[in-house]
């Protein structure tokens, strides 16, 4: 009754010799892909039109004579080469990003599936004004939000990105100095700061002088009183600072900036710590761009795109970019010239109107958490990051002592005389399942890790991660130097030349570039 | 007689003729990591002691080099533009960054001598 | 609330973990006059279906541009997306990873950017591209600047036939980062002659090509005039698939391309996000702004990508850098390479030409109505017409009937009454016989 002869082994086979070498190259469902100019034929298209019939062009002579050279590809091709591409890519929906001052939470859906309606995604910029008025009133509700959540009385939507909203604010700060008569040269900017700060400051002609930390992590006060004069235009400041620490001096360090007659600009990357609990306004801040891709949990996409509203106290909201969303008589207008009220903006910083498609996903965000899901953001955030620091305290070497807020820092000192460094520790972990923490920055201490949670990881997310890193910092000091220096070996790429990278840059593909990589 | 002259930030000096040659040391080419690419001044140009006359930079970091005397730039060493690992193989030699025509010899005296930079780097390390 | 996992238990948990009674003590930091008891004055939070409702009822009181005919262009222009590149772009692996700052893990985004990069170069017939900036309006602000590093200039001269936007910004940009542009009046007819302005301090003049009014122009002869007054040709090209149709600025001696990448594989999306496209040549590369993938070998020998010439950035020469930007146009410029992949050279070819047979024969339709004059001589899916009465009331009352007839010249330019006659006409693929036929009718009707 029984046929023996289907009988087949259904455990594993007891030996599990050295990984198997394939002739394509792939391992299992991890696929070795080309270029698609290495999987081109002449011809091929994946897109079908129907040719016009004939008729006279009118492009005055400047048809293009040769060809541009790219590759033809099958829909079922163009399908299968980046859905390959994606399986190489880690992402917040495989798992947690530890990443400091990046807030990689998780990307709700519902977001995407609002960004998508046509009332939103297919509207024109420059269709009249009169055929939006649902643009508009999204903006509106965004900016009221946001001047909600910051206390800020206005808000500059259309800068592109978090650094683009820095050179907003720090262009409304030099306007609203020049409109008083004063050329101020200095900005000062804690040494902790991210690199965007200075950049910015420096792109607006500023002169950067360094506010140096004090031991407990936060701007040392004294230090930047004796800075302070009448040629600081603003102090550039982090709150929570990157040190994942709450400026506790923050009321002082307002005051003494507004004594010298200068402006308090806050870089809100770290908002996610504090939305909902605390009003940047109350804090004497002047002027806070806000991350929506962080804190409001637009997509990342890779790298963008970002969105960086400005929000601004009363002395800069005039000097806000163009265009401006106003209340008119009865509808909501769309001010895109220097005319009245808009007379001193200090003019446009992008084309068109700013970022709809993440103003929608934002907005659908902060609806969905409302005023007692934000707080319980905040909450949560900087609940997960004191977890962390609580039950790795002694494994790593915490930077400073006391509470963190939405994320904690550590420093190298724990791998001393391991052989093993900050970034050999990182790509240890990328075996592991993760994408490494933040590294190397903040740059105040040495090999620093920057941790960042969020408050989207479940408590055996953060359970299982903690168990990781206690693991692999054992394994440091036990001298397992071998699993942090070959590090990573079971990724789709192991460690990547960079130095070859940057002395002979290869940016593109070239027709003569000929690679014997497998095609198909 | 060639004097061998090094700066506190790691650059070192020697007077070739009238020419001070100037390059990193081997201890700060192996503090940068890889060098990928240098920037070097143009000819012509006049720099100061202490001041910024070239940038080095690695895959993560771009460091100034400071001229350790004043001058004006006479030379530069164009071969590190095809190689720039030769400031890592060799920087005392032939990858040196720099040739300055130099107007005060006497800045030299305040410079460390082999002796002393030595020391420095031990204490630092 | 469904996106925060965890329970009041675990926050129990958490807390005795940590040492402490309540989560206020983790908020001792901030100052007691700064501290928010209660909850701010803001809605309280809302399940799918409600949030669903509420910003569905403000989409559905826009006129979605799909639903009439549409002629609308000025720098952003609606193609025909196929679906395959919303599908691929929401793949959780593209959409909600971070910038590929850890190549062994992002070798997707590092292998289509660096693809994205090469048909970028391509097209616009330049040496190398960047991984994408914010829109193209600050790619050419950032190209003007990258000149002046180049050149070690300060003024820059603007066509007056560059998109008014990216003016603007130029001019913001100038104000604040300290340098001069000097932007040329708007002359649809032609007739500017940009040769004989530049000077001893211009870094760069820049050209938009179609210019913004549509009109083609041969500017061959140009770049060798500019170069030899030691300053660069700057291209902008605001509707990226001409490039399909016309010879490509790198052809002709561009040294920077500035363009808008949105009409291949973006959605209109009331105007963001959009795609900045930027290409240079070689030599010019490390005063390049901008991410930059580069190909090199792993341990193991074999192909991979990475974030290269990083030094440029802010990240690492802080003050120093060429640019202060961090983020690019990440996922925008995925579907323009999916979208760019599945066209190939055969499909954006043919799809330049439809667009071109459109637009010429809407010109045709409407150059014959009574009063209307082409101001073109040539164009590829945009021109620009002078009526014989101010344009702005007239659109207005087109878009009552149900028609969107273009863009009224005087709202991007208020202060030149000269141009109040002035209409922007636009024709894509999407435009079909019986819009062209509507349109036609109604402007006639306006105009009688």
């Amino acid at each position: 009754m029984t046929d023996w002869s289907r009988a087949v082994s259904t455990r594993p086979p007891a030996d599990l010799a050295a990984p198997l070498e394939t002739v394509t190259g792939n391992r299992g469902l991890q696929i070795e892909e080309g270029l698609i100019f290495e999987q081109g034929s002449p011809g091929r298209c994946g897109v079908d039109f129907a040719d016009p019939p004939p008729f006279e062009a009118r492009l005055g002579g400047l048809e293009r004579q040769g060809a541009i050279g790219l590759p033809g590809l099958s829909e079922p091709q163009v399908v299968r080469h980046f859905t390959r591409l994606s399986q190489k890519n880690y992402a917040i929906d495989t798992g947690l990003y530890p990443l400091g001052s990046c807030t990689m939470k998780h990307n709700p859906r519902l977001n995407e599936k609002l960004a998508r309606l046509p009332g939103f995604a297919d509207v024109h910029p420059l269709q009249p004004v009169s055929t939006v008025p649902g643009a508009l009133a999204l903006i509106d509700t965004l900016a009221h939000w946001l001047k909600t959540l910051t206390g800020m009385p206005a808000v500059a939507l259309s800068p592109g990105a978090g650094a683009h909203g820095e050179l907003c604010g720090i262009m409304t700060i030099r306007a609203a100095l020049e409109a008083r008569g004063e050329r101020r040269s200095r900005v000062l900017v804690p040494e902790s700061a991210h690199g965007t700060n200075p950049a910015t400051a420096a792109a607006c002609g500023y002169t950067i002088d360094p506010v140096p930390g004090n031991p407990r992590g936060r701007v040392d006060l004294e230090v930047l009183q004796r800075k302070l004069g009448s040629d600081v235009a603003a102090l550039m400041l982090t709150n929570p600072n990157t040190c994942g620490l709450f400026e506790n001096e923050i009321l002082d360090i307002a005051a003494a900036v507004h004594a010298a007659g200068a402006f308090f600009y806050c870089d809100g990357a770290n908002f996610n710590a504090i939305v909902g609990r605390v009003r940047p306004a109350d804090l004497g801040i002047d002027c806070m761009h806000l991350n929506l891709h962080k804190t409001f949990s637009t997509p990342h996409g890779g790298g963008g795109p970002g969105s960086g509203p400005v929000a601004l106290a009363a002395s800069l909201a005039p000097y806000a970019p163009l265009p401006w969303v106003v209340h008119g008589e009865d509808r909501l207008e769309l001010a895109e010239h220097k005319v009245g009220p808009t007379e001193q903006a200090i003019g446009r910083l992008k084309g068109f109107h700013g970022q709809m498609g993440m103003f929608v996903r934002a907005l659908a965000y902060m609806m969905s958490h409302g005023a007692d899901g934000l707080r319980q953001v905040a909450e949560d955030a900087v609940l997960s990051a004191n977890y962390l620091r609580a039950r790795l305290d002694g494994d790593l070497s915490l930077s400073f002592a006391g509470p963190c807020m939405h994320e904690v820092l550590f420093d190298d000192r724990f791998l001393k005389d391991t052989g093993v460094t900050t970034l050999d520790f990182a790509k240890a972990l990328v075996d592991e399942g993760y994408h490494p923490m933040t590294m190397y920055f903040p740059l105040v201490v040495h090999g620093a890790l920057l941790i960042e949670p969020t408050e989207t990881e479940s408590k055996a997310s953060l359970d299982q991660f903690t168990a990781v890193l206690k693991a692999l910092a054992a394994a440091a000091r036990s001298g397992d130097g071998a699993r942090f220096h070959a590090a990573p070996r079971l990724t789709p790429r192991r460690r990547l030349d960079e130095t070859a990278a940057a002395r002979q840059p290869i940016l593109r593909w070239r027709p003569e570039s000929a690679h014997l990589q497998a095609v198909e | 007689m060639t004097t061998l002259r090094f700066t506190k930030d790691h650059e070192w000096v020697r007077l070739d003729g009238d020419l001070a040659v100037v390059g990193i040391t081997d201890y700060a080419q192996s503090q940068l990591g890889d060098v990928v690419y240098v920037e070097l001044p143009e000819i012509g140009r006049r720099v100061e002691q202490g001041k910024e006359a070239a940038v080095v930079e690695s895959v993560k970091a771009a460091s100034e080099v400071y001229a350790p005397v004043s001058g004006e730039v006479a030379e530069v060493n164009e071969a590190l533009a095809a190689d720039p690992a030769m400031v890592n193989d060799d920087p005392m030699g032939d990858g040196w960054f720099l040739k300055l025509r130099i107007k005060d010899p006497k800045e030299l005296d305040g410079l460390m001598d082999e002796a002393a930079y030595k020391r420095l780097v031990e204490e630092q390390s | 609330m469904r996106y925060l996992p965890l329970t009041d238990r675990d926050r129990q948990e958490m807390l005795a973990a940590i040492g402490v009674d309540s989560i206020d003590a983790l908020f001792a930091d901030v100052p007691h006059q700064a501290r928010l008891d209660g909850l701010l004055d803001l809605p309280r939070t809302m399940g799918e279906l409600e949030v669903e409702r509420a910003i569905s009822a403000m989409a559905s009181r826009n006129l979605a541009a799909g639903s009439v005919p549409l002629f609308i262009g000025g720098g952003a222009y609606r193609h025909h997306i196929p679906a395959t590149v919303d599908h691929l772009i929401q793949r959780g692996e593209f959409l909600t990873s971070y910038t590929p700052y850890q190549p062994e893990i992002s070798q997707g985004t590092l292998q289509y950017l660096f693809e994205f990069q090469t048909q970028v170069a391509l097209l616009t017939g330049m040496e190398v591209a960047n991984a994408s900036l914010y829109d193209g309006a600050t790619a050419c602000a950032e190209a003007v600047m990258m000149a002046n590093r180049l050149t070690r200039r300060g003024q820059a001269i603007l066509s007056g036939g560059l998109h008014p936007h990216y003016r603007e910004a130029c001019e913001t940009y100038a104000r604040f980062v300290g340098f001069e542009v000097a932007a040329q009046a708007p002359a649809p007819s032609g007739g500017e002659d940009l040769a004989g302005l530049i000077g001893r301090d211009t870094s760069c003049v820049v050209v938009q090509n179609p210019d913004f009014f549509g009109e083609i122009r041969d500017y061959s002869e140009f770049a060798p005039i500019c170069h030899e007054a030691g300053a660069l040709l700057v291209v902008v090209v605001t509707e990226i698939l001409s490039l399909g149709a016309i010879r490509p600025p790198g052809e002709i001696g561009a040294d920077i391309v500035a363009a808008e990448g949105q009409s291949i594989g973006n959605a209109l999306n009331f105007g963001g996000p959009h795609l900045g496209l930027f290409a240079s040549r070689d030599k010019f590369v490390r005063q390049m702004p901008g991410r930059l993938v580069g190909e090199t070998v792993d341990a193991d020998g074999r192909r991979g990508w990475v974030l290269t010439l990083s030094t440029r950035e802010q990240h690492i020469r802080r003050e120093r850098a060429t640019s202060n930007i961090c983020t690019n146009s990440g996922l925008c410029a995925l579907a323009f390479t999916i979208h760019l992949a599945l066209l190939g050279e055969t499909g954006l070819v043919r799809l330049a030409r439809l667009n071109h047979a459109a637009a010429v024969r809407l010109a045709e339709r409407l150059e014959r109505i009574p009063g209307v004059q082409l101001l073109n001589q040539a164009f590829f899916n945009e021109f620009a017409l002078r009526l014989p009465r101010p344009v702005a009331p007239v659109v207005e009352a087109l878009a009552e009937k149900g028609v969107l007839a273009g863009i009224p010249i005087s709202r991007l330019y208020p202060d030149r009454p000269a141009l109040a006659d002035v209409l922007l006409v636009a024709a894509t693929e999407m435009v079909t016989e019986e819009d062209i036929d509507r349109l036609d009718r109604e402007l006639r009707e306006v105009l009688s």
